[in-house]
This record gives structure tokens, sequence and C-alpha cells, in this order.
């Protein structure tokens, strides 16, 4: 530890106390963004030690990151500078809840299993199924907008967060929103945190509108011998007066990824569901009893007509483990050795034309890719090398360049969402330069004059 | 800042050749008898425009937007001029771009369930260009046969359906805008996803403090299989408001949830008949959409929750016809009560929906303390308040006593973990009431938002913001609000 670092620890425990302050290799190892660890870790207890820590690195000139558990950490581009961990983990009570109005105020550092526990008492829930479910924070999970497989039936965070506390870059405790279901009193500045990675402040709380958790749960897998029969039956369901919960797509490679997850010890074999090499929809239902076999014999009916090759009617533990499977498919990946580059794609619907452009991308640069979206989009693009060296990389920056002009043709966007280090030395995991960007630093230099947070990960970096 | 009351001057000889030169002459009105209309929205509020003016493309307004700068003149969107809360005025002169003109629907994508539209399209137009495809567009205010998408987007516009699919922001993916320094932008995506901020969720509601909007991309939401619409009619305004409670505790979701009192609902039958009876209190609209099998479990429960808090009868509607009397009746029960009272102020607080009961009663002893009709039409589902304060503004302070009145309730909205605002949009009309819920920091972060895109105020000057917040005075209407409520 140097005498800097040491230094400016103990100014910052001196306003915060020292229990909340750590420094050192072990401890901030952790909280490592891109191999780059920061010097000191704060352990905020309460939004006003937030401020107190902000108005610290402010005066400072250091650069903070608010963190979680952790688990996207990965997501955006390597800190220009990095001094100061924000661990917000200690920030973990709800702040108010009730079941009446189904609304509910919670701190960003709660743990989304334990938010979804509380809920489950009374028979709520909030819809976010999202990747690193067991480990994460409801904070990261609403900065890092990372996708929910539930957002087909119900949408995603912008449509139920009805508002946040935040600290800015000015080091003031400031809210947007409410805890009402409806309200436009303001500039809705709470849904720019949504994905913001942190750039714009420090989220301490934000208020959800909750949801009745449902009676039972259903899924349909079929399976599928082209890309065009997919299409079709989509557009049927689409078309039908059913409102599935979640539609994912598999691809051959996916579907096993997800397959393989079933596995436990005493049983080797893959489920019934899974067929080799073939493409695989698994419709997502919920409801009381007589909606689930309403569900369940129109779907099937629809597979069929749309030439499914074979289907499956989940219910109870067989469907409860597809779901968790499907929610974690990305961390699956993304932790895999090594990790896979994993790219995030919205364009117009054109499901067909997407799945051929990127299988031939792939196969061009001999690299195995996964490919599955939620619903029509956003498709994932996944790639996995068995081993990463310089070759590769160039193979994949190519291969980003293509996916990136593509995305752009067809008026839609991608960035890649997680890949290994080294390739962000030569990719700009944001695309190219859109026109909006120019708007966005506005958004930013309001919110962080200063550029202490997250300085250079986000799209905004010059 | 701007000092309230501001005179609208004329504009500039120069302004006016300017600007007919990039509309046309007959596109301009700058003489006072025909400016007389524009000083008025649905709001109590006025404001008189320098001049009007209707561009028929995103040029012209870029155009328009860019010779305002040049000659220091402010400028308002408007569009069909429905709005309640004053967002559509000219509060202190300037420039009104109406976008009666641009009212084309430029791309109907059915299969993706999308439209784009320039902002003048009526909202009724929309849902009918799409309804044979079983399709419409969900935000649906009280005005909306006539009040335009661009003015929805403007101030976030509800409507009775936004209990189940949310206000116009869930409904929007991307943006055309111009600046105001003229630069022509887009934000969001046609998907709905993009990369970085938020950008369309920040303008949507920005109620043009920030940009025109000079184009939409909307979702288009498909039609349920079954709709049931339900009038359950109560002796006691506690028993319906309790109702509406239950029904939000027990997790039943309707599409809407709609309670009118029987003050209002006679008012509005005299008018309509749309078949609501005379001797209720009150009277709750419900509609449940969905599958019929979801349909039917949830009008089951609704009418079980309804006969145990005393519902004196559950009525169904039988057919479309009868459904879409009670709906007329619903939709026009505004209008219905200027019929009664020379002039009324519409409130739109919202609360949580668990305080509904407690709520109503408060707004009840407030009318009676002022004296003061006060009526009840609202959105009960997402507690959406609309207290309507009937006055005479010919008579002594009545004005003065109805703005206090309304300040009152909303204050108590507030108290009680509500709003101020849940469709309507803040204006003019709230800005002075803004303090109540938000503090100088949350202040100072959305004045530098306004100010990172409009930082000369020439953007719908005067609206959301308190005119004198840190100025040392405040107006009447504010001190009526903020005195005894320090937050």
């Amino acid at each position: 530890m140097s005498t800097v670092t040491t230094n400016v620890a103990a100014r910052l425990e001196t306003v915060i106390g020292a229990d909340r302050v750590s420094s050192g290799s072990d401890c901030c190892a952790k909280f490592a963004v891109d191999g780059v660890a920061p010097a000191i870790v704060a352990r905020p207890a309460t939004s006003a030690e937030v401020v107190e820590i902000v108005r610290f690195a402010k005066s400072e000139k250091l650069a903070l990151i608010p963190c979680g558990n952790c688990t996207k950490l990965g997501v955006g581009m390597p800190p220009a500078r990095y001094d100061i961990a924000l661990d917000m983990t200690g920030l973990n009570q709800i702040a108010y809840y009730d079941p009446g109005d189904l609304t509910l105020s919670v701190d960003a550092g709660m743990n989304l299993t334990q938010l979804a526990h509380i809920l489950g008492q009374q028979q709520q829930f909030i819809p976010l199924a999202v990747p690193f479910f067991e480990e994460c924070t409801v904070g990261g999970t609403v900065a890092s907008n990372i996708g929910s497989s539930l957002r087909p039936g119900y949408g995603s965070a912008r449509d139920f967060l009805l508002g946040a506390e935040f600290v800015n870059g000015a080091g003031t405790l400031t809210k947007s929103g409410g805890r009402v279901v409806k309200n436009v009193t303001g500039y809705d500045l709470h849904k720019l945190l949504i994905g913001s990675l942190g750039t714009l402040g420090a989220i301490t709380r934000l208020n959800f509108r909750t949801f009745p958790l449902h009676e039972g749960f259903g899924h349909l897998v079929s399976t599928f011998a082209s890309v065009d029969a997919i299409v079709r039956f989509q557009a049927m369901v689409s078309k039908s007066p059913l409102t599935p919960s979640s539609f994912d797509i598999l691809g051959p490679e996916a579907a096993h990824a997800v397959a393989a997850g079933f596995k436990d010890n005493s049983d080797s074999k893959l489920p019934p569901w899974f067929t080799q090499g073939a493409w695989h929809v698994c419709v997502g239902f919920d409801g009381a009893e007589t909606v689930l076999r309403r569900y369940s014999s129109e779907l099937v009916q629809y597979a069929q007509q749309c030439g499914a090759s074979d289907y499956h009617l989940l219910a109870k533990s067989d469907e409860k483990s597809l779901r968790v499977g499907l929610r974690e498919l990305v961390k699956l990946l993304s932790r895999s050795t090594p990790p896979a580059t994993i790219f995030r794609i919205n364009t117009v619907p054109g499901f067909s034309a997407d799945v051929s452009i990127l299988n031939a991308l792939a196969a061009r640069f001999s690299i195995p890719c996964y490919i599955f979206a939620n619903s029509s989009a956003p498709l994932y693009f996944a790639l996995q090398s068995d081993d990463l060296n310089d070759k590769t990389f160039g193979s994949l920056a190519h291969l980003a360049a293509a996916v990136f002009e593509y995305a752009a043709a067809r008026n839609g966007s991608a960035s890649i969402l997680f890949c290994p280090t080294p390739l962000k030395r030569v990719v700009n995991i944001w695309g190219p330069t859109r026109n909006d960007v120019a708007l966005m630093r506005r958004v930013k230099s309001a919110f962080d004059f200063q550029n202490i947070f997250a300085p250079g990960r986000f799209v905004t970096a010059a | 800042m701007l000092a309230e009351g501001a005179v609208s001057k004329p504009l500039h000889r120069e302004a006016v050749r300017g600007l007919q030169n990039i509309v046309g002459p007959r596109m301009v009105l700058h003489q006072p008898e025909d400016l007389l209309l524009y000083e008025y929205d649905g709001s109590v509020e006025k404001g008189r425009p320098g001049a009007v003016v209707f561009p028929a493309v995103t040029e012209e307004v870029a155009r328009v937007v860019r010779l305002a700068v040049e000659h220091d003149i402010p400028i308002i969107g408007r569009g069909a001029g429905t709005g309640l809360s004053g967002g559509a005025l000219a509060r202190t002169g300037g420039i009104m771009i109406v976008f009666a003109r641009m009212n084309r629907i430029l791309e109907l994508d059915l299969e993706n369930q999308r439209a784009v539209l320039q902002p003048g399209v009526v909202n009724y137009e929309l849902t009918r260009a799409v309804e044979h495809a079983g399709l419409y567009f969900a935000p649906d205010p009280s005005s909306w046969k006539s009040c335009t998408i661009g003015g929805n987007v403007s101030e976030n516009a509800g409507g009775p359906h936004t209990l189940a699919y949310g206000v116009t922001s869930n409904h929007v993916t991307a943006l055309e805008l111009v600046l105001p320094d003229g630069e022509i932008c887009r934000v969001g995506s046609r998907h709905g996803d993009s990369v970085g901020y938020d950008l369309a969720g920040l303008f949507v509601g920005s109620e043009g403090t920030l940009a025109l909007v000079t184009e939409i991309t909307v979702k288009l939401l498909r039609k349920a299989e079954s709709v049931k619409t339900l009038l359950a009619i109560f002796d006691r305004v506690d028993d319906a408001s309790e109702t509406v409670a239950e029904i939000t505790a027990r997790a039943i979701t309707p599409a809407a949830c709609e309670m009118l009192d029987g003050w209002t609902l006679r008012a509005v039958e005299d008018f309509i008949h749309a078949g609501f009876p005379l001797d209720s209190a009150a009277v709750l609209l419900i509609e449940l959409e969905g599958l019929a099998e979801v349909v039917a479990a949830q009008a089951a429960a609704v009418e079980e929750v309804c006969l145990e808090h005393h519902a004196r009868e559950v009525r169904v509607a039988r057919d479309e016809q009868e459904r879409e009397l009670l709906w007329k009746g619903r939709k026009n029960a505004f209008g219905a009560l200027g019929r009664i009272a020379p002039s009324n102020y519409v409130l739109d607080g919202v609360i949580p929906r668990s305080k509904i009961p407690q709520a109503l009663r408060r707004i009840r002893e407030i009318g009676e303390r002022y004296n003061f009709k006060i009526g009840n039409i609202f959105h009960a589902g997402d507690g959406n308040l609309h207290p309507i304060v009937l006055f005479d503004p010919r008579h002594a302070g009545q004005y003065q006593r109805a703005i206090e009145a309304s300040a009152e309730i909303i204050r108590y909205c507030v108290e009680i973990g509500g709003a101020l605002t849940g469709e309507h949009g803040v204006g003019m009309e709230k800005s002075e009431l803004m303090p109540l819920l938000f503090s100088d920091d949350d202040f100072d972060l959305m004045r530098r938002i306004h100010d990172a895109f409009n930082p000369r105020s020439a953007l719908n000057p005067g609206k959301i913001f308190p005119l004198n917040k840190g100025c040392g005075e405040i107006t009447p209407r504010a001190q009526a609000a903020v005195q005894a409520v320090p937050l």
C-alpha cells in the first residue's frame, strides 16, 4: 500500500469511521474491474454516509465505482480511473412495503434473492428474472439493466420502477419519481439510472411496483428444424390471445448448455426435452389451473402447426429447473473457461436474417457460437474460443466490427455485454459512436460534472 | 428567472415576416383576435402567445426554432390544447408552434406492433387506424378523441386503462427531437432498447421544456380476447373506496377501475344518460380484460369483494353498446360538470391505493370547510384522484379560495405518501407546489438537466419549476401549500 493510499484512507476514516474503510490488495481484489483494483473500499451503511464518501471523493478528485455483489462489474469498458470501490451492500433494508398497495421501497444493496423471499411471503414478486439472481443486489440489477427472461410478459425495469434515491456527482442525495404507481411529477431521472452502470451516481434506494405471484407455472419446450419455423411460431403466438410470461429461443448450442445444467451428480442424462442439434423454443406461462391448461393445449397446437418436431410440457420441479437454467445462461457463459464474448443485439425483428448472418460470421472466423434470444430481442450472440491468444482476439475484433456494422445497417444497436478483458484493448464494447452520444454526455455532465463516477466505463466516455 | 404574470408582447414585424417565409403567410397567426383561442387550454390558467405558427415538417420546426433563437423569443409547443396543467400555454408570450398540420401516421408496422407518427396525430385516430388488425394504442386520456400523441408524449399522459398497461412513457420507444438550438436528433430505437442512457424515457413527460418532439415511435398492443365491464353501485362512498383498496390488496388487476361519486354521476347522467343510478352514493366502473378464463375468475372475485363491501348491485354490461355508453359517461364527466358551475379546478393528486378511503373523507371535510362542492371522478385503481372543485370566478375571492382548498388536498396527498400529479403534468398550474415533494437538491439536479438541453429557457419557459424558488418570495398559491408542511 502506497503512502498516498494510506493517507487518503486515513482521511476517509475520519469522515465515516475506520470500520467503514478498508485498503490493501486483499480486500480490494474482489472489487477489481477489468484487472484494475481500487485503492480503497468504502462500506457505507446509510445514504448519509454515501453522501459523505462522494463529497470526499469529489474534494480529493478521486474516482469511485458503486458496487453491489460485483457480479456484473465486467460490463462496460475498463475504468479510466478507479480509486474507491463504494460497496453498497451495507444499505440492505426494506424502507417501505405496502403489500395492499403493491408498492415497495428497498435499499439498493439488498440481495435479490432475499427480496424475493420477503415478497414471496406476501405472495408477491418483482419480475426481474435475471442472471446472477442468487448473488446480485437490486441496485446492481437496475444499474446494469441486465436482461430479464420475464420481459415478454412483464416488461423491463423501466416499466415497474416507480422512483429512486441516489447520490449524484455533486455529492447530494437526490430523488426522482415516488412510491405511487402513477406519477408524472418532475423529470423521470430515475429512468436514466437504469443501465447507467453507476456512471450517474450511487443508487441508494429503489421504489418498485410489485406483482401478485401466480398460483402455478408451466413451460412448453418445442424443437424446430429451422429458424423460419420458429419465426412463424412466434408470430402465431403473438397474434393469439395468449400473453406468455417468457419466450426464450435457443440455438442448438445454447439449448445444450441449458440442458447440461439439468444434470446432477446422480443422473448424467440430458433432460427429455432436449434434442441434439435442434433449435428449441421455451414458452413460459403462469396463472390458475384453468389458465395453465389453456396455454398448454393452444401452445402445443401452434407448435404443431408450425412444424415443431417435438414438444414437452414441463411442470413443477422440471419447469422450475428450466426457468433457472434459462435465467442463468448469460452467467454460465460469462463465467465459463475461457469466458465467452457475449453480444447483446437489438434490431428490428428479423430473426431469421440475424441468425444466418451471425452463424456465417462465427463460421468465417471458426469460433464456436451460441445464439439465444429473449422473444425476438434482445438477441444474444456468444462466442467461445478454446483458447484466447492474440490471433483469437484479432478474430473477435474483426467479428465485433462486423456485428456492429450489421446492427447499424438494420437501424438497430449492438454492444458487448461480457468479454475477456484483453478484447477491450482492441474493441470498444459499445460499438461505433452513436449520434445521440452527444446528448448523453450532457446528461452525464449534469449528474456528474467532475466525472468522478466510473469514468471511462460507459458509452459516453471520450 | 421569469416573473409570473409577464405580459405577452406582440412579435416584432421582422420576426413575423421570418415566420411567414418559413411556413407561408397563411400558417402564421399574429393578430390579437386570432391569438385569443391559444390563450387557453383545459386548465384555469391563461397565457397569450405573440404568434402562432403551423409547420408541416420537421425542418420547418427547426427553422422556426432557429429564428426564435435569433430574435430571443420563447417557443411553446402545442398539440390540441386539451391539457389540464397549462403546459401548452405561453406563460411569457413567444412563438407557439402548433402541430395540427403534422398529423400523419408515417408508418404502421403491424407485424412488429409499432407505429411511427407525427406529433399532431389524434390519439383516437391511431387506434382507429390499427383496430382492423386487432391492435390499439393503450394510453387513453378522457380527451382521447381530440388530444394529440405529441401532447401525450410531452405530458406523459395516462387514462383509465393505464392501470393495467402503463402511461405514455411505457409505450414510446423512439423520438425525433428538435433541440432549442434548432438541431434535429433522434433518441431511442424502434424496438425499445438502445445503447446508453434512456433518453426517450427522459424526454417523455418533460413537458416541452427540453426539446420539441417531431416524430414518435410507439408500441401497439393487441386487443384482449375477452372484456367484461362491471358497474358496482354503492349507497356509501366509504364502501366504494374500501372496495377499491380491497381489490388491490387481493391482487386482482383490472384493466381499469374508475370511481364516480353520487353527486358527480347525477350531473353526468343528466347529460349523457349512461345508465348510472341517480340515487346511489358512488359507483365503480371496473373493466377486466384478458383470456376468457382469467376474466371470468376475476369478475367473480371482483363481484365478491363488491358485495362484501355492501354494494347494492353489481351490473355487467350486456354488450359493446352498453359498455361504450358507460365509458362515454366516464370520459365526458368533466364536460358534464361544466354545466353545473361556471368554472372548476381539476386536481390530479396520486396516493397509495390502500389510503383511498381516508383520502376521500379528508377531501369531503376540506370541501365542507371551504364551502365548495368537490366532486370525485377518478382512476381509483391506481390511486389517481381527480377532485373537482367547483367555483364561480365572478364572486370575489372564490378563485383564490378554490386554489387554497386545492392546495390543501394536494398537500394531504403528499403527506400520505403520494404525488402532485399522476397524468396531467406540472405545467404552470402546479409548479409552485413542487417544493412539497422536492428538496433544493432535487431541484438543483432537475435544473441542471433542464439547462443541459435548454440553457436559455427558450423552450416552454415558466413550467415545472417554481418561479420564485430561491428568490426570497413565494406566490400566494405556493404559500397556501407550503406554509403548513415544511419539507
